[in-house]
């Protein structure tokens, strides 16, 4: 199986790449993502529609332009709307938050059910999980990713555990209802604290959930569907794409699967997997090396980073062989390696090339280096190209 | 919503002008109500006495005035406190002698939680640390089901995966105490702000929370966390502080400087009593009270600080007396302790005597030996227990790990013991 394949395809595949690659070499990769023609975003009100994942009500619907920011809250408005257990809280919520996800909402369903709470994350966190644990549905608000750490211990101890350790009395006293939102990811100026994708941290925790939508369908789909579950989630909602990313949203309300990753793109050649904004430089890249070589490359987009869809990566993978992940965070005991060492043990047979990953540095956000440190799409392009190669 | 509840929880801060000529004070938006001094003095701890210990029964078990409890009450909370200080004394040396992994009693602190249960209404929420057994009996926790959670058998609700002593009870309302000290706090702080919710569209059954905790955990984040937002956001919940002297080997001088715990409850806007702890009818009359201020102005919090002494070693794995005297502790055990108290009182009304007493400890006993016995023999749940409820559902994952490890226990048979487990290797398939 391995010996025909590595013949057939990768050696014709790495004389073409090179030609082609030095031909394409004056084309700059590196440029901004344009977000009005991205094929992540659906710049159409058909193909937002045509999405085969939404109930066919919402399919016969109408759309309207949202970006990020639009899309969470209007899946917060529409949670408050129809469920009276909903309650939304976190430090500046009520005049609309700091990046207007909960604009206008305390307006609509008033101070009661959605307010600000004194400056302490363990308390945020801590509250939301006793409200849960007492049969409402919070949706608290970690202001920035970076400052979930003081309420790491209600999260891992608590929130993850309480179910658990309830057993027969979960039902009754886990804290399920629970959502903790908060914005993550580099921002191009946001230094140390204001730039961090935590994620990897809670994927290590049995008990929470971990979903990172990449646009505003996602957003709006994924956060009815954490607010719907009955596991804890942390939702992580990458700042850079709150006003950038703007795409048609069903207006109806609808939920998209947890725990279910998605093929964005259908290839043969390669499976490049990431979440969150870096799907739109992997969506360059492999454009560019389609492009150049005529190599063809699988996209997905994982969603939930935890508990994950591994059947659908390890299916990809034992299909084209090849693998790049991709994520903003640093490499070291990221999701990468995670994925990386479940394909290795799962689909190890059909490998041709090492799984490849590309991420953050082990280093911190310094100013003045996020672009050579977060991946960008020439170290995304370089990896799908060697690993082709391999 | 109603309206009412709204009102009562947006005040916010109002003023157009910030200062008006000649005014003697400023509303500055952080200090509303201070007033200029021209006078450098700061405020002294020292200056203020020790908030005082409120106290019903002396030591002789004399009230200061008339109690009107029922007999009934007043010999159920005996017997509740009986029943734990035995249960103690018997699950201390099935500690000693390996039967159980762990114990830690709660000798000299009984009347802190039944006195305070007695005082809450049955569907109140509770929210407690680990030394509040006395809340789970009064709230009707069978022997049968604190052994099950002792023994981790397969009738223990927390499905045998929690060390000893952390129980949890549905039909108790008292949630599952889990290890970190303090993170029940802010948990009783949200939950109180649910049940705020749930009595504006009540008309009767209001209900408060209650959470209990010690005067060490106390020095966690989230105590400071959970008293801010309960006071900010009005919600009615009862902090009852069990000031017992120590947090393990720690005395209270090595935890704070200030005038325990009682004094914080001011800073931060919560109205509070301290009371004896080693008086069950003052805690009793404390938490009564304390409930009627919780739910007055559509909620607020309201802190008890019990005082007492930890008269046991902090657990079976603490020899105690390593960092503090025995005659010390001797002192305490002997001359004050809630369950003698509350027996003097008893005597003197003629409810009580040796008779009565004889056959309570012995029926006790008995009760608690034969649940001892049928826990000791029973098997832990099946192993696919410790994958369930980590989720709603299995994950795929789990599924899959539960099978890897049906095979390696097939395949060594002689390396692993499934006879304490339901169900044997069946136990391992996930459904």
């Amino acid at each position: 199986m391995l010996l025909p394949r590595r013949a057939d395809l990768a050696q014709p595949m790495r004389a073409r790449v090179c030609t082609r690659a030095q031909q394409a070499a004056t084309a700059r990769l590196n440029v901004p993502i344009d977000y009005g023609s991205t094929s992540i975003l659906s710049h159409t009100a058909s193909s937002a529609l045509s999405n085969a994942e939404l109930p066919s009500a919402v399919r016969g619907g109408t759309t309207k332009r949202m970006n990020l920011f639009q899309a969470i809250n209007s899946a917060l408005g529409h949670a408050l709307r129809t469920d009276p257990r909903v309650i939304l809280f976190g430090e500046d919520v009520a005049f609309g938050g700091v990046f207007r996800c909960s604009m206008n909402l305390a307006t609509e369903f008033g101070d009661a059910r959605v307010f600000n709470t004194p400056l302490t994350e363990q308390g945020i966190v801590g509250f939301g999980i006793g409200a849960a644990m007492e049969g409402l549905r919070p949706v608290a608000e970690v202001q920035f990713a970076d400052y979930v750490y003081p309420a790491f211990d209600q999260l891992v101890n608590e929130a993850a555990k309480c179910r658990y350790r309830a057993g027969n009395l979960a039902d009754s006293m886990g804290c399920g209802g629970l959502v903790v939102r908060m914005p993550c990811g580099a921002v191009g100026h946001g230094g140390l604290y204001h730039s961090q994708s935590p994620e990897a941290l809670f994927t290590h925790i049995p008990g929470l959930r971990v979903v990172i939508p990449r646009s505003p369908i996602q957003a709006k789909g994924l956060l009815l569907a954490a607010i719907e579950c009955n596991d804890p989630v942390v939702f992580l909602e990458p700042k850079i794409i709150y006003r950038a990313a703007v795409e048609h949203v069903p207006e109806e309300p609808f939920t998209l699967p947890l725990s279910k990753a998605e093929v964005l793109k259908e290839g043969s050649n390669l499976t490049l997997i990431s979440y969150g904004t870096p799907l739109y430089l992997c969506r360059a890249a492999l454009d560019a090396i389609e492009k150049e070589t005529g190599a063809s490359v699988e996209l997905i987009d994982l969603r939930t980073i935890y508990p994950w869809d591994r059947p659908t990566v390890l299916d990809s993978v034992k299909k084209t062989g090849r693998c790049v992940i991709v994520h903003e965070s640093m490499v070291n005991a990221g999701v990468g390696a995670e994925v990386a060492a479940t394909i290795q043990q799962g689909a190890f047979l059909s490998l041709e090339a090492p799984v490849r990953r590309v991420a953050g540095w082990s280093t911190h956000a310094g100013l003045a280096f996020e672009k050579f440190n977060i991946p960008d799409t020439v170290r995304i392009y370089d990896a799908i190209k060697q690993t082709l190669e391999f | 919503m109603s309206r009412y509840l709204l009102r009562s929880i947006s005040r916010r801060w109002a003023s157009s002008i910030s200062q008006r000529p000649g005014a003697t004070g400023i509303n500055f938006p952080g200090a509303v109500n201070s007033a200029f001094t021209n006078t450098l003095r700061f405020a002294n701890p020292n200056d203020s006495t020790s908030m005082p210990t409120y106290r019903v029964l002396d030591q002789d078990g004399m009230p200061s005035h008339p109690i009107g409890i029922p007999t009934d009450e007043l010999l159920r909370m005996y017997r509740d406190m009986v029943f734990i200080s035995v249960l103690d004394v018997l699950m201390f040396d099935a500690q000693r002698q390996g039967r159980i992994s762990f114990y830690m009693v709660s000798a000299g602190e009984e009347g802190i939680a039944v006195g305070s249960a007695s005082a809450l209404s049955a569907a109140d929420p509770i929210f407690a640390q680990y030394r509040e057994p006395g809340v789970f009996r009064y709230r009707g926790f069978t022997a049968d089901e604190f052994m099950a959670q002792l023994f981790a058998t397969a009738a223990d609700s927390g499905r045998g995966r929690n060390m000893p002593v952390h129980y949890g009870s549905r039909k108790g309302n008292i949630f599952t105490i889990s290890s970190p000290l303090a993170t029940q706090l802010p948990h009783a702080a949200g939950a109180a702000y649910a049940v705020k919710l749930a009595n504006a569209n009540a008309d009767q059954n209001q209900r408060v929370v209650a959470c209990y905790f010690g005067e060490g955990a106390a020095s966690e984040g989230d105590f400071h966390a959970a008293l801010n937002i309960a006071a900010t956001r009005s919600c009615p919940v009862i902090w009852i502080c069990r000031n017992n002297g120590f947090a393990i080997s720690t005395p209270t001088l090595e935890q704070y400087r200030g005038d325990g715990i009682a004094s914080r409850g001011v800073g931060y806007g919560v109205e509070t009593l301290r009371v004896d702890g080693n008086d069950v009818l003052a805690v009793r009359e404390a938490t009564l009270k304390a409930r009627e201020l919780a739910l007055q102005d559509s909620g607020k919090p309201v802190l008890i600080e019990a005082m007492s002494y930890r008269v046991a070693h902090h657990s079976t794995s603490d020899d105690s007396f390593a960092y503090r005297a025995k005659v010390e502790v001797e002192e305490w055990r002997r001359r004050d302790n809630p369950i003698a108290r509350l027996r003097k009182y008893l005597q003197a009304q003629g409810l009580w005597d040796d008779g009565k007493e004889e056959e309570l400890r012995k029926g006790t006993k008995k009760e608690v030996l034969e649940a001892y016995r049928r826990a000791e023999k029973a098997r832990h749940p099946p192993v696919r227990e410790m994958m369930t409820d980590v989720y709603e559902e299995f994950t795929e994952e789990q599924i899959q790990q539960l099978e890897e490890l049906k095979d390696v226990v097939k395949r060594y048979p002689g390396e692993y013991d499934l006879s304490r487990y339901e169900e044997g290797i069946g136990g391992f398939t996930a459904r």
